[in-house]
């Protein structure tokens, strides 16, 4: 069956209402919050600061350590607090999508730690921890050659978009969720995964949606920047 | 020895570590079933020097509330330290999980198996299949030697005997399961701008990217997942896919 009409009434090419917010977390060296419609992502960065266990330790560049979670009530039926194998895994995504922008040369022996959690979750969790890593690393002082925009394009039925919802997600005639993080600078791909069905050339297609959307994403990012360090002058 | 630079200078020069072509996979790749005699079903890959033992094992029990009328698939994998001797006993880190997630996905979003038919009674007893890998020996590429043994597999695997609700273990039926399709899963890996598909051991620790590409017969791709600490462009992840939706047909050849 054909999708002519997206249930929340956006462009097919349109991300959801977005908010961002830098230094959400006093305690933590950088924080941020962004949502994407009803996905409400947290991030605390730590560090650079002591590695432990020692061993993991690298005497050239510090580290990065990302830890994705969601929250036991950010979803409709609770989940169990703690780690998972997809929160695992997603962690380590997170980590390669965010890698590639930093500069961690000048702290060696260090390592730089990432927290992320949902307060809320419709889907695109893994692309709005992104989005808020991104500020809060930025937040944090640490030394950055760009931005990471992260945005999950996919197929709706017989349609291409971008952001799906939960809903989409679950479109009784299938749907395919591909989440992408692009750096806007360089228009290069750092985190690409994909579930469902497509071809070569509509995942070409989608990939292209989802570089142009993130301009959306980066202009947010900027603006929550400035209006954190505005105020402060710095 | 991993060598940053050799790996990529040899890219620069056309050259794999190996001699192969980048489009190039290792031969001989053989399938071996029915290595456990316990075990519902099971495969051992051998691909180059990689080799990876998959077993199913089968059990009843109850659905998930949001899917009453579908069984579930259970896959897990173990980096046992008898593979490599950089793998440390332990509970499975991030890149065990990553292997068997991908595998996973292969399978469960290519729908392979019809979960709807390993339903015994909606809402209340369905069949769940644990789905193991075990590398033996990691010589490069775990994910598409574990892909091609798990589906091996499950291609091969038997029901067990049933009484009432409960396993008769160790007695099988010749009842096989539903099958729609059969995911392959190819990856290919970027070094130093050069797309390469089955890597061995010293390409994996020295590539920039990393695309496991799961594609069917008909050449549709069901999942996907990028690794590596370099971005990389539309273009090349474009060149990427093709290249693995191309050698998937190749390696699909072993499993008839």
């Amino acid at each position: 069956m054909a999708y002519t009409k997206r249930s929340d009434g956006r462009k097919f090419d349109e991300i959801r209402p977005m908010e961002a917010k830098v230094g959400v977390i006093k305690r933590a060296t950088g924080s941020a919050m962004f949502k994407m419609g009803n996905t409400i992502a947290i991030a605390a960065v730590f560090g650079p600061r002591d590695v432990f266990p020692s061993f993991l330790q690298n005497n050239s560049r510090g580290i990065l350590r990302c830890h994705y979670d969601m929250m036991s009530f950010s979803v409709t039926e609770r989940k169990r607090p703690g780690p998972t194998r997809r929160s695992t895994e997603i962690s380590k995504v997170t980590e390669a999508a965010l890698m590639p922008i930093l500069d961690l040369s000048k702290f060696p022996n260090t390592g730089v730690d990432v927290y992320i959690n949902m307060l809320q979750a419709d889907a695109g969790t893994r692309t709005a921890g992104i989005n808020a890593a991104a500020l809060a690393l930025a937040d944090a002082g640490i030394p950055m050659k760009d931005l990471v925009c992260s945005v999950a394009v996919g197929k709706v039925g017989d349609k291409i978009c971008v952001d799906l919802t939960k809903e989409e997600e679950d479109f009784e005639e299938g749907a395919t969720d591909l989440p992408i993080a692009v750096l806007p600078r360089s228009g290069k791909v750092t985190l690409l995964q994909m579930d469902g069905k497509m071809t070569q050339k509509e995942i070409k297609e989608a990939l292209e949606m989802g570089k142009k959307s993130i301009q959306a994403i980066k202009k947010l990012q900027v603006k929550a920047l400035n209006d954190k360090y505005k105020e402060t002058g710095k | 020895m991993s060598n940053n630079n050799f790996i990529k200078e040899l890219a620069d020069k056309d050259a794999r570590i190996d001699g192969r072509k980048f489009d190039e996979i290792r031969k001989p790749i053989n399938i071996e079933l029915g290595i456990s005699n316990k075990a519902e079903g099971s495969a051992k890959v051998t691909w180059g020097e990689t080799e990876v033992v998959v077993g199913v094992k089968m059990a009843v029990g109850t659905p998930y509330p949001d899917s009453p009328d579908q069984g579930v698939l259970i896959t897990g994998a173990e980096l046992s330290p008898m593979s490599d001797p950089e793998f440390l006993p332990g509970p499975p880190g991030p890149e065990a999980i990553e292997l068997a997630r991908v595998v996973d996905r292969g399978i469960r979003e290519s729908k392979m198996m019809d979960t709807k038919k390993l339903c015994i009674r909606e809402g209340e007893l369905v069949w769940t299949i644990f789905l193991d890998i075990y590398p033996i020996n990691n010589a490069g590429n775990l994910i598409d030697a574990a892909s091609l043994a798990a589906v091996a597999a499950l291609k091969s695997a038997v029901f067990p005997k049933l009484d009432g609700d409960r396993i008769l273990f160790g007695e099988f039926t010749k009842n096989k399961i539903p099958l729609n399709l059969i995911p392959i899963t190819c990856t290919v890996v970027n070094v130093g701008g050069k797309a390469m598909v089955d890597p061995v051991l010293e390409e994996e620790k020295n590539f920039d990217a990393r695309i496991n590409v799961a594609v069917s017969e008909k050449g549709d791709v069901h999942a996907m997942q990028k690794a590596g600490m370099v971005g990389l462009e539309i273009d090349q992840i474009d060149e990427m896919i093709g290249l693995a939706v191309k050698k998937s047909a190749e390696i699909r050849k072993v499993l008839k």
